[in-house]
C-alpha cells in the first residue's frame, strides 16, 4: 500500500528531479571540490551553482550561504556564533514554542551562565511581541524567533521583530525551516541577520542544512578545521546533498505558486470537512497567519497515539501533539504554551501536506477520519453520546 | 513508532469487553484527562462469587487500551482474592511485554481493579493514601514507594515509566530519589552527579565512597576492602578478612561494591578483585 503522506512538516519526499541530479556525485563524479585537479574542480563549479540557486531562492548573496549538515546544526551554529562574537553579553531572547533545536539549546544555556527569556504566545499561538520588545536590553546578545511553527503552522512577524531588534544593534536569527518554499522571501531587503533552513523539508534529502549569515554579521565557526565554506564551517562538503539542495531550491521557486493555491485549497478542504463531520473538534493556531500546508486539529476526549495507529491501518501518515508518541508524558510544549486545554491537546493531529498530495487523498482522509474518532470516543469514559463541548 | 507486540496490537485493534455494566458490583476509576489516560472498570460477580463479567472504558494510547482489554480478559472467572493478586507485571506479561515507557498503562489497570474490589467490599480507598509528591500527575509517596518495591525500580526515569511521577515539571525529582533511596536502604545523596569525571576526580570519589559507604558495612561483617588501582573504568580492589575467604566474595563484590560505586560515582565502573 502506498502511504497517504500528510506528514510533510516532519520530512518530505526527495523530488525525482533532485535525486536524478544527485546520483552522479555518488558514482562517477566523486572528486573533492577542493582538489587542484580538474576532476575535483569540476565538482567545485557545480557546488558554486548550487550555492547560487539557494541564494537566489532566499534573495541572498552566494557568499552569505553556508551549507551545514541539518537544520539543527544551522540553529546551533547561529546561536553559538552570536554568543561567541558578543562575549560580554549574557542574555538571549527566544520563544516558548521553538523547535527543540533551539529550545533545548536555550535551556542548556540557561543552565550554563546565560539569562534566557522565553517569550510567551497567546491561545492562538500568536507571539507576545510587546513582551519581547520589553525584554530587550544592552546585555542581549541574540534574539532567535522561529518564522513558522512546525506543529501549528503559525507564522510569526519576524521581519517586523527583526527591524525592532536591529535598532538595538542586537543580532536576529530565525529558524525558517518550515517556511522556505512555502512563502516568498527576499533577505536582501530584510533586517534578519541569520536564517536556518533544512533540506529535507523542501524535497531535498535529509542531512543537508543551510545557514544564511548576512554579510557583515560577526561570526565564529561552530565546526573548526579546514577552509571549507570560507572557513566558517569546516569539513569536506556533502557534495551530492548540496547539489540536491541547489536543485530543490530551483524547484520550490516554481512550486510556490502551487503550494499557495492548490495545496492551500486542499488543506482548507480537509480542515473544513473534518471540523464539519467530527463533533468537538477544533483548529489549533492562528487561522490567519498560517503556512498553506498545515492544519493542527484537536479531537477532544481521545488520545493522539491511538488515533495515529488507527490512521496507520489505512496507510495515512500524520503526527500528533500528544505526549504518548514521544515518550514524554505531557502534551507538546507548543500546545501547552498556547494553553490548549488538556482535553484537546492529547487528541491533536497535525496534517501537513505537500505538492505531491492529491484531492483523492484528501477525500480518502476525510472519509476515514470520522469513524476512527468515533470508535475511540465510544471507548472513552469521558465521551457521552451526542456530546458537543 | 512504538515497538508493540502482536498481542498489544491485537488488543488495541480488537479490544475485548469494551463497555460499562449498568448493574455493576464493583467500579474503579483511575487517571484523568489531564494525565493523558484514564480507565473506568466495572465488574459483575456470578453466583459462584467469581467475576462473571468485566468491562472497561479507556481514554489513552494504544497500550492503555490494550492493557485494559487484557486486564478484563485476565480477571474473568477469578475470585476477588485471585483478581487482587494480579500485578501490573502480569498484565504486561499477558501482552507479551510493554515498552518500558508504557509500563504505567499496566499499573493503571492494576489500580483500577484494586479500586473496584475495594468498592465492592465497601472499603475506604486505602491504597491511594499518602502525600502528593508529583503535582503534575497527582502521584503520592505511597504509590511511588509501592511501584519501587514491587518492580525493583532504581532510577527516577523508571519511576516515571511506571507511575508517571516526575514526568512533568521535574520539581519532585529530589523527593522521588529520596523515596528510591529509602526503599533501597541507601543514605540519600545529592540527586545529580557531574556527568563526566576526570580520572583524578574519579579516583578520589571512589576512594571516598569506599571509606564512607562500603568499608563500614564490610567491617561489620569482619571484612575489609582496599583500593589497589583505577584504570579507566576498571576499579581494582583487594578484599581482606572474612570477605576474602567467604565463598560469596564474588557476589559481594559484584552485587554490593559495584552497585554502590555505580550509583555513587559513575554508571560505567566495573569492579575486579586482584
Ligand atoms: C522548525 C524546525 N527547526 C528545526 C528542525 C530541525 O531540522 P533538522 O531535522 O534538519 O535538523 C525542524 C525539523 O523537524 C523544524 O521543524
Amino acid at each position: 500500500m502506498n502511504p497517504i503522506y500528510m506528514d510533510n512538516n516532519a520530512t518530505t519526499r526527495v523530488a525525482p528531479e533532485v535525486l536524478e541530479e544527485m546520483l552522479p556525485y555518488f558514482s562517477d563524479l566523486y572528486g573533492n571540490p577542493s582538489s587542484m585537479h580538474t576532476f575535483g574542480g569540476n565538482v567545485g563549479s557545480t557546488l558554486k551553482k548550487a550555492r547560487e540557486n539557494v541564494a537566489g531562492l532566499l534573495g541572498a548573496l552566494p557568499e552569505e550561504i553556508l551549507f551545514t549538515s541539518c537544520g539543527t546544526e544551522s540553529d546551533s551554529t547561529a546561536i553559538h556564533a552570536a554568543l561567541r562574537s558578543n562575549p560580554e553579553k549574557k542574555h538571549i531572547i527566544t520563544t516558548r514554542v521553538e523547535h527543540p533545536a533551539v529550545k533545548n539549546l536555550g535551556e542548556y544555556l540557561a543552565n550554563n551562565g546565560y539569562r534566557v527569556t522565553f517569550v510567551p504566545v497567546d491561545r492562538d499561538g500568536r507571539l507576545d511581541e510587546d513582551f519581547l520588545y520589553k525584554s530587550l536590553s544592552d546585555d542581549t546578545a541574540l534574539v532567535s524567533v522561529m518564522w513558522a511553527n512546525n506543529e501549528t503552522g503559525t507564522i510569526f512577524p519576524v521581519e517586523k521583530i527583526a527591524r525592532k531588534v536591529r535598532e538595538w544593534g542586537i543580532v536576529f536569527h530565525t529558524d525558517a525551516v518550515q517556511v522556505v518554499g512555502k512563502i516568498p522571501m527576499n533577505l536582501a531587503d530584510s533586517a534578519i541577520d541569520m536564517f536556518s533552513l533544512s533540506g529535507h523539508k523542501l524535497h531535498a534529502p535529509k542531512g543537508i542544512g543551510v545557514l544564511y549569515v548576512r554579510k557583515g554579521t560577526k561570526f565564529a565557526p561552530f565546526l573548526m578545521g579546514g577552509h571549507q565554506e570560507g572557513g566558517r564551517r569546516a569539513g569536506t562538503e556533502n557534495t551530492a546533498s548540496i547539489i540536491g539542495m541547489g536543485r530543490a531550491a530551483r524547484l520550490v521557486v516554481d512550486s510556490m505558486e502551487d503550494e499557495n493555491t492548490r495545496v492551500r485549497a486542499l488543506r482548507d478542504k480537509l480542515e473544513k470537512e473534518l471540523l464539519k463531520r467530527i463533533p468537538a473538534s477544533m483548529v489549533n493556531g492562528d487561522p490567519e497567519n498560517r503556512l498553506p500546508n498545515t492544519t493542527s486539529i484537536a479531537f477532544e476526549y481521545v488520545e493522539g497515539e491511538a488515533i495515529l495507529l488507527l490512521m496507520d491501518q489505512h496507510g495515512i501518515c500524520a503526527s500528533s501533539g500528544s505526549a504518548c508518541t514521544s515518550g514524554s508524558l505531557e502534551p507538546s510544549h507548543v500546545l501547552r504554551a498556547m494553553g490548549v486545554p488538556f482535553t484537546a491537546a492529547h487528541g491533536t493531529i497535525r496534517y501537513s501536506l505537500s505538492i505531491y498530495n492529491t484531492e483523492e487523498e484528501v477525500d480518502f482522509v476525510i472519509e476515514k477520519m470520522p469513524p476512527i474518532i468515533e470508535r475511540l470516543r465510544r471507548m472513552s469514559p469521558f465521551w457521552k453520546e451526542g456530546q458537543i463541548s | 513508532m512504538w515497538e508493540y507486540t502482536d498481542q498489544v496490537k491485537d488488543h488495541f485493534l480488537n479490544p475485548r469487553n469494551v463497555g460499562f455494566i449498568d448493574d455493576y458490583d464493583g467500579i474503579g476509576e483511575v487517571g484523568s484527562l489531564a494525565c493523558g489516560d484514564a480507565l473506568k472498570l466495572t465488574f459483575k460477580l456470578g453466583d459462584d462469587q467469581r467475576i462473571a463479567d468485566a468491562r472497561f472504558q479507556t481514554f489513552g494510547c494504544a497500550s492503555a487500551i490494550a492493557s485494559s482489554s487484557a486486564l478484563t480478559e485476565m480477571v474473568k472467572g477469578l475470585t476477588l482474592d485471585e483478581a487482587s493478586d494480579v500485578t501490573n507485571e502480569d498484565i504486561a506479561d499477558f501482552l507479551g511485554g510493554l515498552p518500558k515507557e508504557k509500563m504505567h498503562c499496566s499499573v493503571m489497570g492494576r489500580d483500577a481493579m484494586e479500586k473496584a474490589i475495594s468498592f465492592y467490599r465497601g472499603e475506604a480507598e486505602t491504597k491511594i493514601e499518602g502525600e502528593i509528591v508529583c503535582e503534575c500527575f497527582g502521584v503520592t509517596d505511597v504509590q511511588i514507594e509501592r511501584a519501587v518495591t514491587e518492580n525493583g525500580l532504581t532510577s527516577i526515569e523508571e519511576v516515571t515509566d511506571y507511575v508517571k511521577a516526575g514526568g512533568g515539571c521535574e520539581n519532585c525529582h529530589d523527593r522521588i530519589q529520596f523515596i528510591i533511596d529509602s526503599v533501597l536502604g541507601n543514605t540519600p545523596k545529592a540527586a545529580k552527579r557531574p556527568e563526566a569525571l576526570t580520572n583524578i576526580q574519579k579516583i578520589k570519589m571512589i576512594d571516598a565512597t569506599l571509606d564512607r559507604e562500603i568499608k563500614p558495612a564490610l567491617n561489620q561483617d569482619g571484612g575489609d576492602i582496599e583500593l589497589v588501582d583505577v584504570d579507566g573504568n576498571r576499579v581494582m580492589v583487594k578484599l581482606r578478612g572474612t570477605c576474602a575467604s567467604c565463598s560469596k566474595s564474588q557476589v559481594t563484590l559484584k552485587h554490593y561494591v559495584e552497585t554502590r560505586l555505580k550509583e555513587l560515582v559513575s554508571q560505567d565502573l566495573v569492579v575486579e578483585e586482584v
